[in-house]
């Protein structure tokens, strides 16, 4: 039952081949056996209220009520706010918090019948990339014990490669989704800026973040995206259009398609083994008739630098509002109220949070805004003219989400800079808003290695029409670590 | 980049974060090394380039003025450190 995918368990359940109840208990059967190893979840329900609503989910169906994917198993990041469950976003801050209100997401996904199972590890406040910044300890990659899953989302890769559930929630501000998806061999979508509603998302920085599916297929996320996407007035950044079915197009033949591939993703940095992956399934996209061109983004080398600008001044900013006073985190007996809040915040933060919030503080502090925050603010538009004029020329820009496979767990938490350059592909396209879908594309030193498809504003139904027919030729998003 | 230890204390206080003495080394040595990297954009001229604050370039959008949010202190104070009457309660301020 694990090894299919979403669009598989719906015929499934459809058919009466399998319940909802026996699909639930299988996955938290998985959970309970594999958990301990891989640590993906904060927060996994109790049995007895998804059993609950797993045979609700039946009886919908027998009535002839069931929606598309009623009863079909879900995890949220713990970084989605849950009505009265805990969304923790990884933070000592938060372990109490208990969210008075559901994400629009969260919402969307109980709306169209889903089933909750848990809520997912994650770098704390969404700030990392090895899920090693979590207060409750780091998830660990299911290829391999030693290794992250890369993060932010994590717990959301892990879960999902894992396959202790068929499909986890994700954001992504610099690569968060495309970067734990890279590492696991699981589909990870990063949708336009705007599509995806961020009401009930707790803020990291709010021009960049961007809710996301994780699934085994990119058919999967096409579903997925039917769910999540759409205007939400609760968002005052969602953006009003209609945004059609996602996978009305996945069987499109790619004869004709213009694919661009950015010398500087493959420019020194980049592990061979993960290039020669990456020039591989390149050559498939020929086979299907793809056309295959040389793009330039001058600017991509920086985007990190602007990135580590614009994303922490956005942080120091947002989590501002930490201050122990109304919900999270307090420390014990403060003096005063200055020394409330400093404490309750030296407490309640780890380390990386800590640095963030510092850079940021620094770059928006007086005599460092022009130099850096606006700086940082105009490279982000050259960023982005690189890849509009890019757009130009061709249809889609294809290469390698990460340059390394998962690393090993230790192995850069002490070195923010290395950890950072994880996300070299990634942060520009946050910075300039866009698409981007991270698949499964083969192997190197064992390990999965994620291409990354990034498409022009609001054409995710392209992109996932290119992963699906990638998917259609290759089986390496079938793969399963051996582990579980 | 590099930072001066007074330079991190005075962050930390405008962040809102209580550093202990042996913190404050090992928190200048990795923001100079972050604002290090960070500076790789000065050699960059960006002096005809206009800043981008929002991807889509779009504005901010109005609603009808009519009521959607209903009050709902009792669930929200119900998760707060501390409260009595309705109000949060915070270490004295005024003496």
């Amino acid at each position: 039952m694990h090894t299919k995918t979403i669009a598989e368990l719906v015929i499934e359940l459809r058919e009466k081949k399998i319940s909802s109840q026996e699909l639930v208990q299988h996955y938290l059967n998985r959970i309970k056996k594999y958990e301990p190893q891989l640590n993906a979840f904060v927060t996994v329900l109790q049995e007895d209220v998804l059993n609950e609503e797993a045979k609700k989910a039946d009886e919908l169906r027998a009535q002839g009520h069931a929606k598309l994917l009623t009863g079909i198993p879900i995890a949220q990041k713990d970084l989605f706010c849950t009505k009265g469950v805990r969304s923790s976003c990884g933070s000592k801050m938060l372990d109490n918090f208990i969210a008075p209100y559901d994400a629009t997401v969260v919402r969307q996904c109980q709306d169209a019948g889903m089933i909750l199972m848990g809520k997912t590890n994650m770098d704390e406040f969404a700030m990392g990339s090895s899920n090693e910044t979590s207060f409750y300890g780091a998830a660990f990659n299911p290829w391999d014990l030693e290794r992250v899953p890369g993060g932010s989302s994590g717990g959301s890769a892990a879960a999902v490669a894992g396959r202790l559930v068929p499909v986890a929630t994700g954001t992504d501000t610099g690569g968060s989704i495309r970067q734990p998806a890279a590492f696991t061999g699981v589909t990870g979508l990063k949708p336009t800026y705007g599509s995806v509603s961020r009401y009930g998302l707790i803020a990291f920085a709010s021009s960049l973040d961007q809710g996301g599916p994780m699934t085994l297929s990119a058919e999967d996320a096409a579903i997925m995206m039917n769910v999540m996407s759409g205007f939400d007035p609760l968002d005052s950044t969602s953006v009003e259009r209609e945004y059609g079915d996602f996978t009305q197009h996945l069987n499109r033949s790619l004869s004709g398609l213009k694919i661009g591939i950015p010398e500087e993703y493959f420019g020194p940095g980049l592990d061979p083994a993960v290039g020669a992956v990456v020039q591989e399934a390149i050559k498939e996209y020929e086979k299907m008739g793809a056309k295959i061109r040389s793009v330039h983004l001058p600017n991509n080398a920086l985007a990190l630098p602007a990135y580590y600008v614009i994303a922490p001044a956005e942080c120091s900013s947002n989590l501002a509002r930490f201050d122990g006073v109304r919900y999270g985190y307090r420390c014990e007996n403060p003096k005063d109220l200055m020394d409330m809040y400093c404490r309750s915040r030296a407490e309640g933060f780890g380390a990386e949070v800590k640095r963030r919030v510092m850079i940021g503080t620094y770059v928006l502090s007086s005599g460092h805004y022009e130099a850096l925050y606006n700086k940082a603010q105009c490279v982000r538009r050259l960023v982005q003219n690189d890849f509009n004029t890019a757009f130009e020329e061709v249809d889609i820009i294809l290469g390698p989400t990460t340059p390394n496979v998962a690393f090993k767990k230790g192995e850069k938490v002490n070195d923010p800079v290395s950890m950072y350059l994880s996300d070299v592909y990634t942060v520009g396209v946050n910075l300039a808003g866009l698409p981007g879908l991270s698949i499964p594309a083969g192997f190197a030193h064992g390990l999965p290695v994620g291409m990354q498809l990034v498409g022009n504003y609001f054409s995710e139904d392209r992109l996932l029409n290119v992963g699906h027919q990638y998917q259609q030729v290759t089986d390496w998003h079938k793969r399963m670590p051996a582990h579980v | 980049m590099a930072l001066l230890p007074e330079e991190v204390r005075r962050i930390a206080l405008l962040a809102r974060f209580e550093l202990k003495e042996e913190e404050i080394a090992p928190f200048t040595d990795k923001l100079s090394t972050i604002l290090d990297m960070v500076e790789q954009m000065s050699n960059v001229d960006t002096s005809h380039v206009s800043p981008l604050s929002h991807p889509l370039d779009i504005h901010q959008r109005l609603r009808e003025d009519v009521v959607t949010v209903f009050n709902s202190r009792e669930l929200f104070q119900s998760i707060a450190p501390d409260v009595l009457a309705g109000l949060y309660l915070v270490p004295q301020v005024i003496e």
